[in-house]
């Protein structure tokens, strides 16, 4: 029988706010254990949680920027267990009431656009971190996570691939990061995804037992993960069993899941409404003031790339895969670059040299501008293409304009075809064997009588004009 | 007449006029507290050391500035119930899990006596975790009722009335989650206010039941309760329960004539087998307000009889999740015989807790559960709307209601504390304002034959303590009940 998988992901965002979510206290990654808590976060009796209103907008930004509805009513909730980074034995989370609920996203799947439907985004704060390391008999608790705000976005079980999953991650992660409100970093943890995922025979329209899959720390994972999950399912069925409802965990050493607690083992959370924080009214003024504050999406701007600059889909899709890549690059066009060559300049060469030593665009030492400005001596013929690459290394490298590099290295085409003709007539003079095979009708050889010019010019002769003045000079010492 | 006896207003007037001084004072009233304790048992800790420092430096302050900038409270002795945090000062919500707990931090309400300069007397006994009617809960030792010693003396607040009625204090700090502070006050004849949930933050206090517990003050009069929700009362960004309305002078309404106000009689707060002297002394009060030129009109709160258990689900569920943070891994005594986290958890609550906190934690978890959640909490919301639309719908036609604070007098000790069911009744009229929100006060109104204090409860409209009080302080000025002391005390 062949199955379907049917999977829905949970994803939590941590939210960029400087200021904690319910207290004043710094958010910043890998602070000294317990150095940045109050006796909000700690969770001293009768201290008492305030809301962050920032932390509000940006999920309401999120949402708007999901397709949601912005609940103008909505209110924080318990969800009750005791574990020792759990300071006040519950977290302050949402329940019955959202913020944003009824949304959807757009994930482009071999040219077919596929809408995965964001069921609901709540707020609610981290737990701490329990450290086992360096401690025997006993774990340490760091509070400093404690009440770090963070967003859940729950899609619909829209996703029907591993595939798909990993292109919905990775719209989510964009999107979050174009609005500014989640640094998206899998690895240090401010993007976490737990998988629903079940399977059914094909054709079926009710669900498959689902199981859910917990800590899928890294993008690599999230399709290896899943597909494993997958497998282990279809399996289980072949095989005549049936899947048990349960919470599963991912082994990204061993490349495989396993049980964490069943069904029967699972929480009983006693959600309520928490008494401390006021219900949250959202009033539409507000709702539209954010609205109007958000950015270009990264939807909207790949259109706007292939009609604008008139770029191939796949390059609009790559550069507005992340918003400072598509920033960087209408930089590099607004300097008067040919938007074409910039974009094959900006995926090829840029990235090649940031992932060489692993840098973000954010550290990149090359500005836009000093890469239109060496499209421009490129366009005006005063380097070649091969010269170029040279040249933007040393941008690179140095920081130098390109002209003071083609000045100071002498790297300025050689166009002058007396000065050419010179070098090619000493060329055809030392090969003649070469001339006669070409003139015999090798035609191919003209790549070795280029290559020859290119090595002696020390690659700054003109391409077009060697071309043109070895076919001449070929013909005529026929 | 002993300094200890003095009201705040006469100590106000005595320290202003150079009169005393605030060491004299406090050495007065900690010398009663020396004499008494061991009795009474209303004090858990008493900070004499750092009360003497306070009063001194009340001292150097009252030397040094004009009377007319000296907050209402500078130098004056008071005592706050052992749930309100104080820093550096242990506050144990006398609950053997948190016998050693200091807090970092203070409570917004003690933060702005101290601002007053207020003297901090030392952190009086209660209810463990407020969760009582008896003070028979606490984990130390029960307070005595200064009017008979083999009696109760209410609770939560218990040992802040104590100390109020044996003048072991000027004035005192309670919480009131289902009756705490009117009860006790009832019971020990004294002053108790409960003012308007969200009056008052909550900041630093050791939550029961977040959405009823309110913090109010006990007192020797209704002035001095006026003084002291002054000082604590108003906005405050530390909790967003706290409303953000603007204070009233609530001294400057005292001494308003009453003629014209109208009050409000609730018929289901007069019932059978109450205690026939309260319900007479009652009754008489009510007469003596009419005499004052109030109208006494009857009112209809047809959802009373379910205030009891509607209180007892949304407390417990509240409850048992506020309580969960004492798992011994920050504070508190830790306990443990094995080293996994689940002993740890377990045997630290176990014995950190007492009977009474169990059994709440244990009804409210319940009371939570999943599949059980609809039928009780979610029930329990629907009647405390309808509770509170009882009293929203005869607030259309009077400005406040009167009616006994508790059903009988103090109660022997040990008597109910095995029938947890006979001591939730003692709420039974006090209950209603929390679940409703609204401000309430007790006020000596007479005795029983067995010279037992009678409370008069008035009610009022939400935010509106300056009626209340009003209505209040004119009672009580027009009677001398106030005025008599416990006579046992005499040493």
């Amino acid at each position: 029988m062949k199955y379907e998988p049917v999977i829905g992901l949970e994803v939590h965002a941590q939210l960029t706010t400087d200021s904690k979510i319910f207290c004043g206290c710094s958010t910043r990654f890998a602070a000294e254990p317990n150095t940045q808590t109050c006796p909000v976060c700690a969770g001293m009796p009768g201290a008492l949680p305030v809301m962050n209103k920032k932390a509000l907008e940006y999920t309401i930004k999120t949402g708007l920027a999901m397709n949601c509805r912005i609940s103008p009513f909505s209110r924080f909730a318990r969800k009750n267990y005791f574990y020792p980074d759990l300071p006040k034995g519950y977290q302050i989370s949402q329940y019955e009431l959202p913020i944003c609920i009824d949304g959807h996203i757009e994930i482009v799947v071999d040219e077919d656009v596929k809408r995965i439907g964001i069921t609901r985004i709540h707020m609610e704060e981290d737990a701490g971190k329990n450290i086992h390391e360096g401690a025997s008999g006993y774990s340490l608790v760091d509070l400093n996570r404690a009440c770090v705000p963070l967003m859940e976005i729950v899609s619909e079980p829209d996703i029907r691939t591993p595939a798909d999953a990993a292109l919905y991650m990775k719209k989510l992660r964009t999107i979050l990061r174009y609005l500014g409100v989640c640094d998206g970093n899998m690895e240090q943890g401010s993007l976490r995804c737990d998988a629903n995922i079940s399977i059914r025979p094909i054709g079926e329209t009710a669900f498959g037992t689902r199981t859910e899959l917990k800590n899928i720390n890294s993008f690599r994972f999230v399709e290896r993960a899943i597909d494993y999950e997958i497998a282990r399912q279809t399996r289980v069925l072949e095989e005549g069993g049936h899947v048990v409802q349960e919470t599963r965990l991912w082994d990204s050493a061993a490349g495989r899941t396993y049980s964490m607690r069943s069904k029967e083992e699972a929480h009983d959370y006693r959600y309520f409404p928490d008494p401390d924080l006021v219900p949250m009214v959202v009033d539409d003024a507000w709702v539209e003031e954010i609205r109007s504050s958000l950015v270009e999406l990264p939807d909207v701007r790949r259109e706007r790339f292939v009609n604008l600059y008139k770029l191939p889909e796949d390059d609009a899709d790559m550069l507005t895969s992340d918003r400072m890549l598509a920033d960087w690059f209408e930089d590099v066009v607004k300097a008067g670059a040919e938007p074409k060559a910039a974009s094959n300049w900006v995926m090829g060469e840029l990235m090649r040299l940031l992932n060489e030593e692993n840098l973000s665009l954010e550290d990149c030492p090359l500005k836009p501008g000093q890469l239109a400005a060496m499209l421009k001596l490129m366009n005006d013929d005063v380097i070649s293409g091969k010269i170029a690459k040279t040249v933007f290394e040393e941008m690179y490298r140095t920081g130098k304009s390109p002209d003071v590099i083609v000045k100071e290295k002498g790297l300025v085409q050689i166009s002058d075809s007396s000065e050419l003709e010179k070098i090619i007539k000493k060329l055809l003079d030392d090969s003649p064997k070469e001339v006669e095979r070409y003139l015999a009708g090798e035609t191919k050889l003209i790549g070795f009588f280029v290559g020859r010019v290119m090595k002696d010019t020390k690659g700054k002769a003109n391409p077009k004009i060697v071309n043109d003045l070895l076919r001449k000079m070929l013909r005529s010492s026929f | 007449m002993e300094l200890y006896t003095k009201t705040i207003s006469e100590c106000q007037s005595l320290i202003r006029n150079g009169q005393i001084s605030s060491v004299e004072l406090t050495r007065s009233v900690l010398g009663r507290i020396a004499s008494l304790n061991e009795r009474l048992g209303a004090y858990i800790t008493v900070t004499g050391d750092t009360a003497f420092r306070q009063a001194e430096e009340a001292d150097k302050i009252i030397r040094s500035q004009p009377v007319e900038n000296l907050p209402p409270l500078m130098g004056i002795p008071v005592a706050v119930k052992d749930n309100m945090c104080t820093e550096g000062v242990r506050t144990t919500c006398a609950s053997a899990l948190l016998d050693d707990f200091v807090p970092p931090y203070e409570s917004t309400v003690t933060g702005r006596l101290a601002a007053e300069g207020y003297v901090l007397l030392g952190k009086t006994n209660m209810d463990e975790f407020a969760m009582g009617s008896s003070n028979e809960t606490s984990a130390f030792y029960s307070v005595k009722n200064p009017w008979n010693t083999e009696m109760a003396p209410g609770g939560s607040s218990g040992g802040s009335a104590v100390a109020v009625a044996a003048d072991a204090c000027i004035g005192a700090l309670g919480s009131d989650t289902g009756g705490s502070i009117r009860q006790p006050a009832a019971l020990c004849g004294v002053v108790g206010l409960k003012p308007t949930y969200g009056r008052v933050s909550r900041y630093g206090l050791v939550a029961f039941a977040s959405s009823l517990d309110q913090i109010g003050p006990l007192a020797k009069t209704v002035k001095d309760a006026a003084i002291l929700l002054q000082a604590i009362a108003g906005p405050d960004t530390n909790d967003s329960t706290c409303a953000p309305f603007e204070v009233p002078d609530f001294t400057s309404s005292l001494g308003r004539d009453i003629k014209g106000i109208k009050v409000g009689i609730p018929k289901q707060y007069f019932i059978e087998g109450m205690h026939p002297r309260v319900e007479d002394s009652v009754k008489k009060a009510i007469n003596q307000l009419e005499s004052l030129g109030a109208k006494a009109v009857e009112v209809d709160l047809p959802h009373t009889d379910y205030a009891v258990s509607t209180y007892y689900i949304l407390a417990t569920s509240e409850a048992s999740s506020n309580l969960a943070r004492f798992d011994g891994v920050r504070f508190g005594v830790r306990r443990q015989k094995e080293s996994d986290l689940m002993d740890m958890y377990t045997t630290t609550r176990s014995a950190g807790f007492g009977p009474e906190v169990k059994r709440r934690i244990m009804l409210g978890t319940y009371a939570l559960s999943s599949g059980y959640y609809d039928a009780y909490y979610l029930k329990a919301q629907q009647v405390r709307t309808l509770i509170k639309q009882d009293f929203e719908h005869a607030f259309n036609s009077v400005d406040i209601m009167a009616c006994p604070t508790t059903p009988a007098p103090a109660f022997r000790l040990g008597e109910k504390l095995d029938d947890p069911l006979q001591m939730y009744l003692n709420d039974i009229f006090t209950i209603s304002a929390n679940l409703a929100g609204l401000p309430g006060i007790s006020v000596p109104c007479g005795f029983t034959d067995d010279n037992l204090p009678v409370g008069l409860q008035l009610l009022g409209r939400p935010f509106d303590e300056e009626n209340l009080l009003m209505v209040a302080h004119a009672y009580e000025q027009s009677t001398d009940w106030h005025k008599i002391k416990p006579k046992l005390l005499d040493i």
